[in-house]
């Protein structure tokens, strides 16, 4: 079947089996593979893009579904204003190891934090819950949202420890 | 986050115990060309060596320096370590600088990323290609200025004639110099540290921004023109043959290009992670081809092995604990003796299961087979010469015919120090006939691995009046294939406490494993580390000792114990009680030890050491237990020693956290069970990795004694375990002795 969706402000034009999920209509379709396949059960959150602003899990979303929602993954988040921060902050603190889940959380923080734009320790262990690092880069990933939010990088746990 | 200075008299140090030598030439289109070429390893083509130099570093007439880097990046961040000793040495601006991944090639010498050796093997090497470039640009520049290259001095890119104030840059210099003969490395000049400019400065990843505009940099992202997509599904039971399956029902699946049988090397395959038995479907999609798989239907034989079960393995290794051992590892003085005139005899069993690694990156290859024969691979892959070697022998070809592209890889943990997916893509490729993507899902990345063995431990020690130990005895079940002990599943002769215990044995017992077992990051101690430094606590606490005193105590005091034998091409630094006593006294300071005391009832302390990879690593884990059982870990506290330089803070603190938080996760959620031979766990929703909300704060502190610097991948990994577990002793009075912990173990029966 022939889909079209609009990914990262354009319109592209696709033609695959409906069941197909976006992840792979992205990496194999239209070669953006900045997404990256991680479980294929929308567990490890590797796979995060946004669909309408919201982040979702493109390893568990048919292609089928999209419809006219926008879609944004890690390759255009950098053109929004919250995008662009998390990046830098990113790289500033030097969060990744492998690098392999961070467009992911990048996407998942991103998101985080266009909706709360200060969130507390708490918002961002709820929020990122659904990301998994395997190199365990967790205490980076969350100086860095917070140093996007333009908030003091320390843990805030540590008070209660 | 700290640094802590310690001057000491240094001890032998590290370094390459064979020599390397410089080659110089001119690049094309102008500029200077440096090739370093490190000792050859056993595996290296003669030929191969003879007629192919490449360039380490590469100056251009603008003074942009490109350079090398030789090993795979799995994460631990050698594409930016390595180039920054040799940038540093050169001296110049680190954002003149560009890096470029090597492929494999036998003139860099060893390329593989294991054994936390990056560093150790090159911190040298790499400063002297760095430092010789140098010395040739102010050799270049004197020439030209007609004066003394002694009164020249480099920096930043540009030469400077000190008396004249004339100056010129790298890039005027290059191609001069290419002129020039190489200088003797032995005897290049090295900087002091306070000479240091890119050295110790917190240094971003080179690959980092691109990943984060989702270029294709890992081996997932690999595309080739014509390239087709495989999936090849394997033996739930490792070692089992196809029989038959429906071939014909999936290729006339949507988008399937073919489907057929593929043939193994032989009944040890699975065990050494070569080629074993599998169907192969080719499609136009990757998802075409998943979809197939679910319609494949395959006949194994066997499909299936009844003593290849958890269960039975510990029924086994119960049974095995109370007959005598199969082989004593080692025999110290008389333990039977100390046992028998110990105050207090202490006797515990302990047990921890076997892992999978689940890089993230799910295993994955692509390959081309040309009209020759030769195999052209892209594979994330942590050692790539092994993998070509083995390509070679299975398809019957030379192996200076496989050519390996490094690309970044998505997780290595040890999982990639095997390329069982490579030969799989390349034999696909090969009976396909054209380039085919290999990727591999997750529930085959999980019940295909080579696993970290599981084990039980039957420990019994003896204490003096005093609460000293005066006895060690530990009989170790463990995995083996006919009779031999399994990869990464032996217990090594000198494992603390051997050496520090007058009387000690290390006796062993096999249990036959089917299934593979390899290096895990931190093989042996991610496992060793939680048995020993547990025990140990529960000989503290039985003496009614301080722990941290009964370690101070075994260690005794500062002392270098003489070198052991050089390995990997390298001198091994000797190990050093000041060390220990260093990160132990250190972490106590920083963690409040002395007064863990003072802490609320429920909430609880726990130490470990742990040495490994040449680094002496100490933690504190401070935890409680919740109403439901479940460890609340508060925070953790590591101090590490490897050695006098950083090199890389962003990294290193990192790289210390990550590993920390990764041997936690272990300790609270993993586990891979055996059940009829084959592995239970199919996801990440059976295999837990730990997550944001489970991971404390974690503060780490490098203690720099007066040593060369060595690698930080794996030490951090194991204190972590016994440190959180001892913790968890305090705060709920329960000793976990099995890994993972149940909070069933911890539950509070008072309320």
């Amino acid at each position: 079947m022939r889909f079209s969706i609009l990914v990262n402000g354009q319109r592209r034009t696709v033609e695959a089996d409906a069941d197909t999920p976006l992840l792979w209509v992205l990496r194999d379709d239209l070669r953006l593979v900045g997404t990256k396949f991680g479980c294929g059960i929308a567990i490890c959150g590797a796979c995060t893009v946004h669909l309408d602003g919201v982040p979702t899990r493109s390893c568990v979303t048919p292609v089928s579904a999209v419809g006219g929602a926008p879609v944004v993954t890690i390759e255009g988040i950098g053109e929004t204003e919250w995008g662009r921060k998390v990046k830098d902050a990113w790289l500033a603190l030097d969060v990744m190891q492998c690098g392999y889940c961070q467009a992911g959380q990048v996407m998942t923080a991103t998101a985080l934090l266009a909706n709360n734009p200060r969130p507390t320790d708490q918002d961002i262990d709820t929020a990122m819950h659904g990301n998994i690092c395997r190199c365990c880069t967790y205490t980076r990933i969350r100086a860095a949202i917070k140093q996007a939010a333009g908030l003091p990088t320390a843990d805030s746990r540590e008070e209660r420890s | 986050m700290s640094e802590r200075v310690v001057s000491q008299p240094a001890t032998s140090g590290t370094g390459l115990s064979r020599r390397a030598f410089l080659g110089v030439s001119l690049a094309a289109g102008g500029g200077l060309l440096l090739t370093l070429n490190l000792p050859r390893p056993a595996w290296a083509d003669e030929r191969a060596a003879a007629a192919n130099l490449n360039p380490y570093i590469k100056i251009d007439p603008h003074g942009i320096v490109t350079i090398v880097a030789k090993n795979p990046e799995i994460g631990q961040g050698m594409k930016t370590t390595l180039p920054m000793l040799i940038a540093d040495e050169l001296d110049v601006e680190w954002s003149n600088v560009r890096v470029e991944q090597a492929m494999l090639n036998p003139i860099y010498g060893p390329q593989f990323a294991g054994g936390s050796l990056g560093t150790p093997l090159n911190w040298i090497p790499m400063q002297r290609v760095g430092a010789a470039g140098r010395q040739m640009l102010i050799a270049a520049a004197a020439r030209t200025w007609g004066v003394p290259a002694a009164e020249c001095t480099a920096e930043r890119g540009v030469v400077r004639h000190r008396s004249s104030g004339r100056m010129l840059t790298y890039g005027a210099l290059a191609s001069s110099a290419a002129s020039l003969p190489a200088p003797d490395l032995e005897s290049v000049r090295l900087k002091t540290p306070a000479e240091y400019t890119i050295i110790g400065k917190f240094t971003g990843g080179v690959d980092s921004a691109r990943v984060l505009e989702g270029e294709p940099l890992f081996g997932i992202d690999m595309t080739l023109p014509d390239m087709s997509y495989a999936v090849y599904e394997k033996s739930p039971v490792f070692g089992a043959r196809v029989v038959r399956a429906n071939l014909a029902e999936v290729k006339a699946l949507p988008g399937v290009r073919a489907a057929f049988i593929v043939r193994g090397s032989g009944p040890d395959a699975a065990v050494k992670m070569g080629l074993v038995d599998g169907v192969a479907i080719v499609a136009d999609k990757w998802w075409n081809a998943q979809q197939a798989l679910r319609k494949l239907r395959v006949e194994w034989a066997p499909d299936s092995a009844p003593s290849q079960g958890t269960d039975v393995f510990e029924r086994d290794a119960a049974r095995l604990a109370r007959e005598a051992p199969h082989s004593v590892i080692r025999r110290d003085g008389n333990v039977d003796a100390a046992l028998a005139r110990a105050a207090k005899v202490v006797e515990a069993s302990y047990a921890y299961p076997f892992l999978a690694h689940v890089t993230l990156e799910p295993q994955n290859c692509t390959a081309r087979v040309n009209r020759d024969g030769s195999v052209e691979i892209w594979a994330p892959t942590q050692n790539p010469a092994p993998g070509a070697k083995l390509v070679a022998q299975t398809l019957g070809i030379d192996a200076a015919q496989v050519r390996v592209h490094m690309t970044r890889v998505g997780g290595g943990f040890g999982r990639r120090l095997n390329n069982d997916y490579m030969v799989e893509a390349a034999a696909i490729a090969k009976r396909f006939g054209r380039p085919v993507k290999l990727l591999w899902n997750r529930p085959q990345d999980i019940q295909h691995d080579a696993y970290r063995p599981g084990g039980f431990h039957h420990f019994k020690a003896g204490l003096d009046a005093a609460g000293r130990v005066i006895g060690f005895r530990d009989h170790f079940i463990t995995f083996g294939q006919n009779g031999r002990v399994a990869s990464s599943a032996d217990l090594p002769a000198d494992h603390f406490p051997a050496g520090f215990v007058p009387s000690l044995e290390y006796a062993e017992s096999l249990i036959q494993l089917d299934a593979p077992t390899g290096p895990m990051r931190n093989p042996g101690g991610n496992a060793l580390a939680f048995a020993f430094e547990s025990f140990l606590d529960e000989l503290a606490h039985a003496g009614g000792r301080d722990p941290l005193a009964l370690r101070l105590e075994l260690y005794g005091p500062p002392r270098v114990l003489p070198p052991p034998p050089p390995r990997f091409g390298l001198k091994i630094p000797p190990f050093d009680t000041g060390r220990v006593r260093g990160v132990l006294e250190l972490v106590a300071e920083k963690s409040g030890w002395a007064h863990r005391n003072t802490l609320p009832a429920g909430t609880g302390m726990g130490l470990a050491f742990y040495y490994s990879h040449f680094g002496y690593v100490a933690e504190v884990v401070k935890a409680s237990v919740d109403r439901a059982g479940v460890p609340q870990v508060h925070k953790i506290w590591a101090a590490v020693d490897i050695g006098r330089q950083i090199i890389n803070p962003a990294g290193a603190y990192n790289q210390a956290q990550g590993a920390i938080l990764d041997g936690l996760g272990q300790a609270l959620h993993q586990f891979i069970t055996l059940r009829d031979g084959r592995v239970v766990q199919s996801n990440l929703n059976s295999y837990r990795l730990l997550r944001m909300r489970e991971a404390p704060p974690v503060e780490v502190h490098f203690l720099r004694s007066d040593n060369d610097p060595t690698g930080l991948g794996e030490p951090a990994l194991p204190p972590v375990l016994p440190a959180l577990c001892n913790a968890l002793f305090v705060a709920a009075g329960k000793r976990i002795r099995s890994l993972p912990i149940e909070p069933q173990t911890l539950r509070s029966t008072a309320t």
